[in-house]
């Protein structure tokens, strides 16, 4: 079923939540709600699912305005955060739960629900822990049980609510593999809610960047990751080196040192920018002791050299107080083992940074 | 056990002896004489004239019809106060709206006020000089100095204590099993009855246990209400007042022995579902933390 939302408001007290927020879902695809907290991507998750209602705008399901129809009603699966398991009842009985409720001219038989609460505990890998309470299982078992129980109901539309955001790192890595494979079975119109950035693109089909209730960016994950549109998504994806400073031609002026980006941007001389760089588009060279101070590069020393795996990851901080708050500027670069000990960079040594790609943005 | 599990046993918090013991000493000294002395000597002096007497006194008709209207009330009260409390926990707990914390305040209004207060309030508004009190004599209405009454003020007095008990669990419970069971296709009374209750059900039943307790043994809203009219509106601790008054201890001591031997059964009820809610509060936050194992 596919899905659209069409200029969404929504307020709490004086806090917009939504503003004015349209998006269309297609039908089997897997999207991702990706943002910090409070920027809205939950809001908009339960006004779909018909849990919270909008201000303003519609929902459409399937073409057909859902606002007036009831929860109940919408056909959707929704997963929690924090599993919403019923307690009291075995995970057998959590996951019959929706079948059970239906009324008497829908409701399966006694075997046919049988048959099926199985098939799904085979379909999430736990038939063996039908009998368990859920507060006998591990935070991912019950994350599986939740799920196994919003598709007992046959769902036209699976809502994950920071499905995996209670647990740690490596069950979390693990389930979001397993769900991107249980999609790709299913193929269910799927929205993802999460603020972290790794699991978006990796999970997604596509990626919908939320800030301040606005939405930032859409995107497939290369796409958002590669070619950010604006510097919040920019920042948000991924570790991000930025340079304050002002046009000047193809150089941008930061401080009084020089970068090249050798950009046509379109900005007139002396525009103040925010110009970034991943840590794996900045080079470093060695400073040489009085060159001239107006050559290519920011003066920035050495901190620490972290090296693990096949990259070493080089901290740095800005010899000239570059930011506003008083601390010098931080940043990180990340460079080949083998680079790192061939230009013999040690920690405390001065050097050059030097982009090798920068995106520029006005700043406002 | 665990390596210093117990408060007694880390050195950094471990008391001198002696404030141990004067502790000790103090809250058993206190206990034995204004809680265990008094409990003891209405059984010594509800039998102190022999098994004979005592049971006179019970099975003596006043003394009966008084039982048999405690129990009246109290049957009428707590179901009724079961009904209100869950339905206003549910209300406060599960929505949100504008006058919550109105809502909140007048549910506690009853503890607040004394309870002769509020049986004053019964008689100034049913009763004969009252504002509704010759309308309803019209129509041959009685209410004060009548069972109807006792009933009211027994359940103006015992208001808040199946609400109060439900609301603190519910708020720790939260939304997300009711909206689960929503989204799920359950209709409200569904998810009330296989989600919300059994999820409360010891909470509630704790919270009945004593609603029925302060029923059966409230003497001052009762005593405004009553008018003492003997063998008609009298409940058990209204008739116990009157035998003391009397100087006939045995009968009233007798009475008395009732009250504290129901009083007794439901402490021991409420150890016993204090005991089973505890089981249940701490077996959750534990498996959280325990559970992050990594096999799937």
């Amino acid at each position: 079923m596919s899905i659209e939302v069409k200029n969404i408001r929504k307020t709490f007290g004086d806090f917009i939540a939504l503003d004015d927020v349209s998006l269309s879902f297609p039908t089997g695809e897997l999207v991702t709600l990706l943002g910090p907290s409070g920027c809205g991507k939950t809001t908009l998750l339960r006004i779909i699912a018909g849990l919270e209602t909008a201000d303003q705008g519609h929902v459409l399901l399937e073409g057909d305005d859902a606002s007036e129809t009831h929860v109940r009603e919408r056909q959707v699966g929704f997963v929690f955060q924090h599993y919403a398991l019923f307690r009291h009842m075995t995970v057998f009985e959590n996951v019959a739960f929706g079948l059970r409720v239906k009324n008497k001219k829908e409701r399966p038989s006694k075997e046919q629900i049988n048959k099926k609460v199985h098939d799904l505990l085979n379909l999430v890998q736990l038939d063996w822990l039908h009998d368990r309470f859920p507060s006998q299982l591990s935070g991912g078992q019950r994350q599986r049980i939740a799920l196994a129980r919003a598709l007992a109901v046959e769902p036209k539309v699976l809502l994950l609510d920071e499905p995996f955001g209670a647990l740690d790192a490596k069950v979390r890595k693990e389930l979001r593999r397993w769900l991107r494979k249980l999609h790709d079975e299913l193929h269910i119109t799927s929205i993802l809610v999460t603020h972290d950035q790794e699991e978006a693109l990796e999970v997604s089909d596509r990626v919908v960047l939320m800030n301040h209730g606005k939405v930032e960016q859409i995107g497939n994950p290369d796409e958002v990751y590669d070619h950010p549109a604006t510097p919040f998504v920019y920042g948000f994806l991924g570790n991000v080196n930025f340079f304050h400073g002002r046009v000047e031609g193809t150089n941008i002026q930061v401080g009084d040192q020089n970068l090249k980006h050798g950009l046509d941007t379109g900005l007139a001389p002396g525009t103040p920018v925010v110009a970034f760089a991943r840590p794996h588009e900045l080079d470093i060279v060695p400073a040489i002791e009085g060159e001239n101070k107006n050559s290519d590069g920011v003066l920035a020393q050495i901190d620490r050299i972290l090296s693990f795996g096949a990259t070493s990851r080089l901290e740095l901080s800005a010899i000239e107080n570059l930011e506003d708050s008083g601390l010098p500027q931080s940043f990180e670069v990340e460079l080949s083992r083998a680079e790192v000990q061939k230009r013999q960079l040690t920690e405390g040594l001065q050097v050059r940074i030097i982009p090798s790609q920068l995106k520029v943005f006005q700043r406002t | 056990m665990k390596r210093a599990s117990r408060f007694e046993k880390n050195a950094a918090t471990r008391e001198p002896r002696w404030v141990k013991g004067l502790l000790l000493f103090l809250s058993l000294s206190f206990f034995g004489f204004f809680l265990l002395l008094p409990l003891i000597s209405v059984f010594a002096q509800a039998l102190h004239k022999g098994w004979e007497v005592y049971l006179k006194a019970i099975f003596e008709p006043d003394a009966l019809t008084a039982i048999k209207l405690s129990l009246t009330v109290a049957l009428i009260a707590v179901p009724l106060n079961l009904v209100f409390g869950v339905a206003a926990a549910w209300a406060i707990t599960k929505f949100d709206f504008k006058w919550k914390q109105l809502l909140i305040t007048l549910i506690d209004l009853p503890f607040s006020v004394s309870p002769v207060i509020a049986g004053l309030v019964y008689v100034l508004v049913f009763g004969a000089q009252g504002w509704l009190g010759r309308g309803l004599a019209e129509h041959n209405i009685k209410i004060i100095f009548a069972v109807p009454g006792i009933v009211l003020a027994t359940l103006f007095v015992t208001f808040p204590l199946v609400a109060r008990e439900l609301i603190p669990l519910m708020e720790a419970q939260g939304r997300e099993e009711e909206e689960a069971a929503t989204v799920l296709g359950a209709n409200g009374w569904q998810t009330l009855w296989k989600v919300t209750l059994p999820n409360i059900k010891w909470g509630l039943l704790y919270g009945v246990i004593l609603c029925n307790a302060r029923a059966m043994g409230e003497f001052g809203a009762v005593s405004v209400v009553s008018g003492h009219i003997r063998g008609y509106t009298n409940t058990i601790p209204l008739h116990v007042e009157i035998l003391y008054n009397e100087y006939n201890f045995a009968a009233a001591f007798a009475m008395a022995s009732i009250l504290a031997l129901l009083a007794l059964l439901t402490l021991a009820i409420k150890t016993y579902i204090e005991w089973h809610l505890r089981l249940e509060t701490e077996s959750k936050p534990l498996s959280m933390e325990a559970n992050n194992e990594t096999d799937l």
